[in-house]
Order: C-alpha cells, then sequence, then structure tokens
C-alpha cells in the first residue's frame, strides 16, 4: 500500500541526477509524492494542500547539496519543515505560581483521557508534586470507578460526588485540593463529540468555574481527516492550552498530529506509548517527522539500541561484520540483544528502507525461539563455521532443538544469505539494507 | 510561525466554505461534467477517509461510466458514484445466528474503539428479540472495565459471567460457554480488552480466547465482529488486516457515525481484505445501534457535505 517517500522520490528523480538547483518541474513531481505521503498519513487534506504549496516555494530553486541527491535534497527541505510546524520539543506544563495547578483533560470519546489522567498524576507524583484527580465523566458506565482504580494503582487520591453537575464537582474538587495541600488538580471529563452543543458547553462551564491553567486536547493519534474538525471547534470553544496525542504505540503514520497543530497552533506537549501508567512520553517533533513521511524513526531506533547495545559488544560485532568473521555465535548473541529492545516488528520498522520489505512480512516470535534453539543445540564449531553441517550433524541438531531437517537447512541457506547481505551492509551506508534486489528479501531467519 | 498558523486556519474556514458551495452545487445544480467536478468528487472522498488510492479508484470507474452511459450532466453523476460505493462495499449482511444456539459473538478491536458499548447496544437488541443474553466480561484487562460491562448487562437485562481483574480471559470465555449450555441462553456476547493490532503476544491471547471457544462448540465464535471508530484514518485497514488474521474477523461494526467523521476508510479495507461492515452505532445510548446500509451510507458519504466540514 505505501512504500516510504524516500524511495518513491528516488524513482521520481532517477533521471535528474547531477542537477546543481531543483527547477520547478522537478519539485512538482516530487510534491506529488510528497502530498501523497502526507494524505496516505492522513494529515488533513486541506493541511496538505498549504503544506505542499509553502515547501514548494522554498524547493524550487534550491542548491542541491553536494553530498546529497536531489530525492534526498526535498526530502531534506520537507522534513524540515514538517519540524518547524510541529514546533519545537514541548512538554511542559505551566505550573501557577498559586496552587493548586489545574489541569484539565478534554476529548473525544475513547481518546484515552482517564488513562492519560493517571499517567500524568503518576508522572507529576515522581516529579515531587502532590497530585488529586477529580472524576468529572458522570455519563460513561463505571469511568468514575474506573479512575478511582487507576488512583488507587498509583496512590493518588481522587475525588469523586454522585449526582451532581461536572462543573460543581470540578469546583469541589479544587476546594478540597486547597484543603489537602494538593498543589496539582487533574480533572478527568467525559468523552463527547465536538458538535454536541450542551456537552461543549459543559466544558465551557467547568472551564469558568476552576479556571484551569492548562486545558489538554487529548487526541488519538490514528485519528483520519476529521481531526482538524474536532481540534478547532474545541480550541475555539476553550482555547487549549495544548494536546496529548494517545496510542503512538501504535504503528499508524500519526498525521492527526499535523492537523491539530496547525488548526490549534497549540504544542503537543505529551505522547502516550503503551497501556502502561508509565508509557508517557515527551513529543519530539523531528521524530513525528520521520513517522509521518514514512522514513523510519532513526533517531527513536539509535536511541533504542544504545540502551540495549553493550557498546563495546557493538563496536566488535562492527570490526567482525567488516572482516566478515559473522558467525552464528554472533548471530545468537544479536538476537539476544535485539530481544531486549522490544517486539521485532516495531524495530524493524524503524529501520529507514527496511519498511518497504516490510510490507507483507510478518516477524513470527515463534520462528525465531526455533532458530534460537537450532542454534543452540549446535556445538561451538558448528556455530562458528556451518559449512562443517552435513546432514548426520542435521539431523542430531534437529532432534536436539525439537525442529525438522529442513528448518535446520533452511535456516542454514538463510544464514549465508544474510552473511551476504552483511558484507554489502557493512561496506556501504546502512540504505544498504534497502537496496537488496527487487522481490528478495533481506533474508533474516524468522522474516517471512 | 504564529503567521503561519493563521494563515492555515483562515484558509481552513475558507475552504470549508467553498467546498460546501462547490460539492452542493456541483452536484445538485444543472451543468456539464468536467474536470473541476471529478476533482471535487475524489477531494470529497479523500476528506471522508477514504484513502487517496481508493478515491482516484472510485473516481476513474466513474469516469468509464460516464462515458459508457454517455452521461452528460452533473446531476446524474451522484447516483453513479453512489452506486459504486455502495457495489465496492457489497449487500449488508445479517448475523449467522446458530439454530439451535448458543449463538457466541466475539467482539474485539483496538482501545476506546466502543466494543463494550457496542456489546451493551447487541444485547438490547437480542433481548428485544426475547433471547436470552449472556455477556462474557473479557476485557480483564482495564480498570473497571467488567463494572462497565454489568452496568450494561443491567440496562439489557443480559447475565454478566465474569471473574476477577487480571484473570485469563480465555478461561472467561470457558465459563460463559458453559454457562450458555447449561442456562440453555441464545446468545454470548464475549468482550475482550482493547488491543492494538501490532502487539504480537496481546494479538496471540486474542487467538487463545478464539481456539477454546471454538472447542467448547465447534462451529463457533459464529461471528467475530472487529469494532471500528468512524473518526480513524488509513491505520483501519491494518487494523482489519491483523484482526482478521488474528481472529477471524467476520463483520464490521463502525461506530461514532453520529460525529462528523465519515467513516470513509471502510471504502479503502474493502480493497484490501473483504470483510462486510454489519453494524453502525450512532450514539450512546442502547438503540444507538443500526444494520448498515450501503446504499445509506453511500448517500450520507456525500449528502453530509452540504453541511458544514473540515
Ligand atoms: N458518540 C458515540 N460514542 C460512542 C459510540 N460507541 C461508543 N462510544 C463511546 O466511546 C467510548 C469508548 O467506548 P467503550 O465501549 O468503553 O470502548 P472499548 O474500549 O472499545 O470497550 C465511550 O465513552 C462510549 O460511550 C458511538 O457510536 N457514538
Ligand atoms: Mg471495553
Amino acid at each position: 500500500m505505501f512504500q516510504g517517500l524516500s524511495e518513491k522520490l528516488q524513482e521520481t528523480f532517477k533521471k535528474l541526477r547531477g542537477k546543481g538547483k531543483l527547477n520547478e518541474a522537478d519539485v512538482t513531481a516530487a510534491m506529488r509524492e510528497v502530498r501523497m505521503a502526507l494524505l496516505e498519513a492522513d494529515v488533513n487534506f486541506k493541511v496538505v494542500k498549504d503544506f505542499v504549496a509553502k515547501v514548494k516555494e522554498r524547493a524550487v530553486g534550491a542548491e542541491v547539496l553536494e553530498s546529497l541527491s536531489p530525492a534526498q535534497q526535498v526530502v531534506k527541505i520537507v522534513h524540515e519543515e514538517l519540524i518547524a510546524l510541529m514546533g519545537g520539543a514541548e512538554s511542559k506544563i505551566q505550573i501557577s505560581p498559586k496552587p493548586p495547578t489545574i489541569i484539565m483533560l478534554v476529548g473525544l470519546q475513547g481518546a484515552g483521557k482517564t488513562t492519560h489522567a493517571a499517567k500524568l498524576a503518576s508522572l507529576l507524583k515522581k516529579q515531587g508534586k502532590h497530585p488529586l484527580m477529580v472524576a468529572c465523566d458522570i455519563y460513561r458506565p463505571a469511568a468514575v470507578k474506573q479512575l478511582e482504580v487507576l488512583g488507587e494503582q498509583i496512590k493518588v487520591p481522587v475525588f469523586a460526588q454522585a449526582g451532581r453537575a461536572a462543573a460543581e464537582i470540578a469546583r469541589a474538587g479544587a476546594e478540597s485540593a486547597l484543603r489537602q495541600g494538593a498543589d496539582v488538580l487533574i480533572i478527568d471529563t467525559a468523552g463527547r463529540l465536538h458538535i454536541n452543543e450542551e456537552l461543549m458547553g459543559e466544558l465551557q462551564e467547568i472551564k469558568a468555574q476552576v479556571q484551569p491553567q492548562e486545558i489538554l486536547l487529548v487526541v488519538d493519534a490514528m485519528t483520519g481527516q476529521d481531526a482538524v474538525n474536532v481540534a478547532e471547534t474545541f480550541h475555539a470553544r476553550l482555547g487549549l492550552d495544548g494536546v496529548i496525542l494517545t496510542k503512538l504505540d501504535g504503528d499508524t503514520r500519526g498525521g492527526a498530529a499535523l492537523s491539530v497543530r496547525a488548526v490549534t497552533g497549540c504544542p503537543i506537549k505529551f505522547a502516550g506509548v503503551g497501556e502502561k501508567i508509565e508509557a508517557l512520553e515527551a513529543f519530539y517533533p523531528d521524530r513525528m517527522a520521520s513517522r509521518i513521511l514514512g522514513m523510519g524513526d532513526v533517531l527513536t531506533l539509535i536511541e533504542k539500541a544504545q540502551q540495549a547495545f553493550d557498546e563495546k559488544k557493538a563496536a566488535e560485532m562492527q570490526q567482525k561484520l567488516r572482516k566478515q568473521e559473522f558467525s552464528l555465535e554472533d548471530f545468537l548473541e544479536q538476537m539476544q540483544q535485539l530481544k531486549k529492545m522490544g517486539p521485532l516488528a516495531s524495530i524493524m520498522e524503524m529501520i529507514p528502507g527496511i519498511g518497504k520489505q516490510l510490507k507483507d512480512v510478518t516477524i513470527d516470535e515463534k520462528d525465531m525461539a526455533h532458530v534460537e534453539a537450532i542454534i543452540r543445540s549446535m556445538t561451538p564449531d558448528e556455530r562458528r563455521k556451518p559449512s562443517i553441517i552435513k546432514d548426520s550433524r542435521k539431523r542430531r541438531i534437529a532432534k536436539g532443538s525439537g525442529t525438522s531437517i529442513q528448518e535446520v537447512g533452511r535456516l542454514l541457506k538463510q544464514f549465508e544469505q544474510m552473511q551476504k547481505m552483511m558484507k554489502q551492509f557493512a561496506g556501504g551506508l546502512p540504505g544498504g539494507l534497502g537496496k537488496g534486489k527487487k522481490g528478495k528479501r533481506a533474508g533474516l531467519p524468522f522474516v517471512r | 510561525m504564529a503567521g503561519f498558523f493563521s494563515q492555515l486556519k483562515q484558509g481552513l474556514v475558507k475552504t470549508r466554505q467553498n467546498f460546501v458551495d462547490k460539492v452542493g452545487e456541483l452536484l445538485t445544480g444543472r451543468r456539464k461534467i468536467d474536470e473541476e467536478l471529478y476533482e471535487a468528487l475524489e477531494e470529497a472522498l479523500i476528506r471522508s477517509d477514504a484513502g487517496v488510492n481508493t478515491a482516484m479508484e472510485l473516481v476513474e470507474k466513474l469516469r468509464r461510466e460516464v462515458k459508457n452511459r454517455k452521461l452528460t450532466e452533473a446531476q446524474e453523476l451522484r447516483e453513479v458514484l453512489q452506486e459504486l460505493v455502495a457495489d465496492l462495499l457489497g449487500a449488508g449482511k445479517p448475523l449467522n445466528l446458530a439454530e439451535p444456539g448458543p449463538t457466541v459473538i466475539l467482539v474485539v478491536g483496538v482501545n476506546g474503539v466502543g466494543k463494550t458499548t457496542t456489546i451493551g447496544k447487541l444485547a438490547n437488541y437480542f433481548r428485544r428479540e426475547g433471547k436470552r443474553v449472556i455477556l462474557a466480561a473479557g476485557d480483564t484487562f482495564r480498570a473497571a472495565a467488567i463494572d462497565q460491562l454489568e452496568i450494561w448487562g443491567e440496562r439489557s437485562g443480559a447475565e454478566v459471567v465474569k471473574q476477577k481483574e487480571g484473570a485469563d480471559p480465555a478461561a472467561v470465555a470457558f465459563d460463559a460457554i458453559q454457562a450458555a449450555k447449561s442456562r440453555q441462553a441464545d446468545v454470548v456476547l464475549m468482550d475482550t480488552a482493547g488491543r492494538l493490532h501490532n502487539k504480537v503476544n496481546l494479538m496471540e491471547e486474542l487467538r487463545k480466547v478464539k481456539r477454546v471457544i471454538t472447542r467448547e462448540i465447534p462451529a463457533a465464535p459464529h461471528e467475530v465482529l472487529l469494532v471500528l471508530d468512524a473518526t480513524t484514518g488509513q491505520n483501519a485497514i491494518q487494523q482489519a488486516k491483523l484482526f482478521r488474521e488474528t481472529a477471524g474477523v467476520t463483520g464490521i461494526v463502525l461506530t461514532k457515525l453520529d460525529g462528523t467523521a465519515k467513516g470513509g476508510v471502510v471504502l479503502g479495507i474493502q480493497g484490501e481484505v473483504r470483510i462486510p461492515v454489519k453494524w453502525i452505532g450512532i450514539g450512546e445510548g442502547m438503540d444507538d445501534l443500526r444494520p448498515f446500509v450501503p446504499q445509506d451510507f453511500a448517500a450520507a458519504l456525500f449528502s453530509g457535505l452540504d453541511e458544514a466540514e473540515g
């Protein structure tokens, strides 16, 4: 369905290599691809239109840097403009000089407000604050209970009152915060449609009652074209101070981030990246830009890798790659390292150029376990020099690992292919990974 | 920066007005079919979340139809386009019900799309038909998810089979089916925790739930319903693909169509994996569930455009 933008642009620009400046016709062709990429990523139609026009203006006549191909140059400009549009890294909450600081979460149904109330409370608590959560979702069945259970989990008190209007509860919550000495008040509100007059009025009432420092719109990262309508209306009615983008641990490209930012001008202050309470991160516009463009989140990948990999080992590994001494033993070790990094599929997707190959590839963690078992059943000699493994050894290994001779054979063959690929990889840029022959997969044994 | 934002924003307001005038005027007014019209229709489809490729393909088909049928008036286009959309979606399909019961319906989807609410609505629907309904509290993960389902049980008059929070959902499925057999229930509606389709372990868990159901009743689950939020963009296609692979989805419930989102992504889904849409959700109440009618959906896809929309 979707090819990485850089790859598409590469194709568009095949004929244009070596030109000094980007001319209008080149840029127009490139912008068609950019437009498609952004639309596929769910950036709003109109936002795309304006963005593309603006970028085009900047790109026409731009010098092509010597180190870049024209395609790379265009991607660079697009990427920079996207980052600029999404604003600097911003995860600060305005803390009121006169406590309590009041934070109000608003948004559509199912966006993740309640969960994020708890995540925020937990984060602030870790920073030495004393939060109190207020349950103002008086409509959804068991919403109050949900907040109470979460409060118990993170040891943050929850203020709730039955049978009263949301604005009254919010106000009573604020008073209670003063009495308890809580310095942050987090108000969870019911999910509502932006076109529901009555319920939008309720939010305005809550705002009038407690004058929050921060009104944050909680937006599902998977939202499509409608994100602009939602953000625009909430902003017009309430005057938003920021956005929390949720469910970014999915595989959505997340164009809603751009749409919302474009229509409200509000910074995205946090990103929700999982169901666990700790899964709340600062928002990084540069990573989001790469993700929207389908270019692979290089920075995140590098960071994750750094966390998981023992640096010295990584250097050793590189050395081996270069000398082409990479053995099954090393491969096993790398698999262990990879496992520490998280689900394989999500990591592979972050590698530029590999996204395309992964299009309909599934990484089977069960296969991975088989591979591991097979290698573990080999002797050190066999691991270092797989070429000595003939039929009788294969039989023994298959038996030892509870697999079949065919499976052992397949692994050996794939490993051989992989070694070949590694040679290319070690020789060139990381882009080398994506350069494999068309139709031929990189051949990792657990990828098919 | 502020300048750029306000510029964008003004632009948005302006286009909205333009657009409303345009599509309405283009499709209803007495004028000839031209390029501008095709473009406006393609735009309308993209803005409904149909996806760029699907939008282009549909407009391409439209051009061919216009040629074949020798149409010249813009007015005639709307109908043809609606036909094409309805064709793509296929006929609305009723639920596959087991005779004799129990019919087991497994409800799956990502977080917050409306699974539990849809179960409440379906329970109400079956209760009205005089059926005996059991709800299985298979979301043992999210805080207070079980309480939420119990409230729906009370509202609709369905029994709830549950275990403790944190219990194995497959065990809840097992209990629910045993209960259904011994109490001669007609329908079991199985709730599940929301999960993102790219989480391998959570999808495996779902596979296990399904396996347990099939072990107890070979023909079950009789339906596996994927709940999709109409506000979702292109990611819904991934959701459909992966949930179908893991859970063998047999139908889609498209929720939150009471908002301004059009849910056009179900068109994109049909291009990739054929899964019929069976129900739509149009609110948070017990009665806000309707059978899916492709023709109506197609009409709404374009008619709504006469109203304000970004
Ligand atoms: N407006 C509207 N809201 C809905 C609809 N279906 C569900 N919701 C709301 O969406 C939110 C999430 O629903 P829930 O059933 O808890 O989702 P689950 O996490 O998938 O089980 C709740 O606030 C529901 O009231 C619908 O058709 N329209
Ligand atoms: Mg639920």
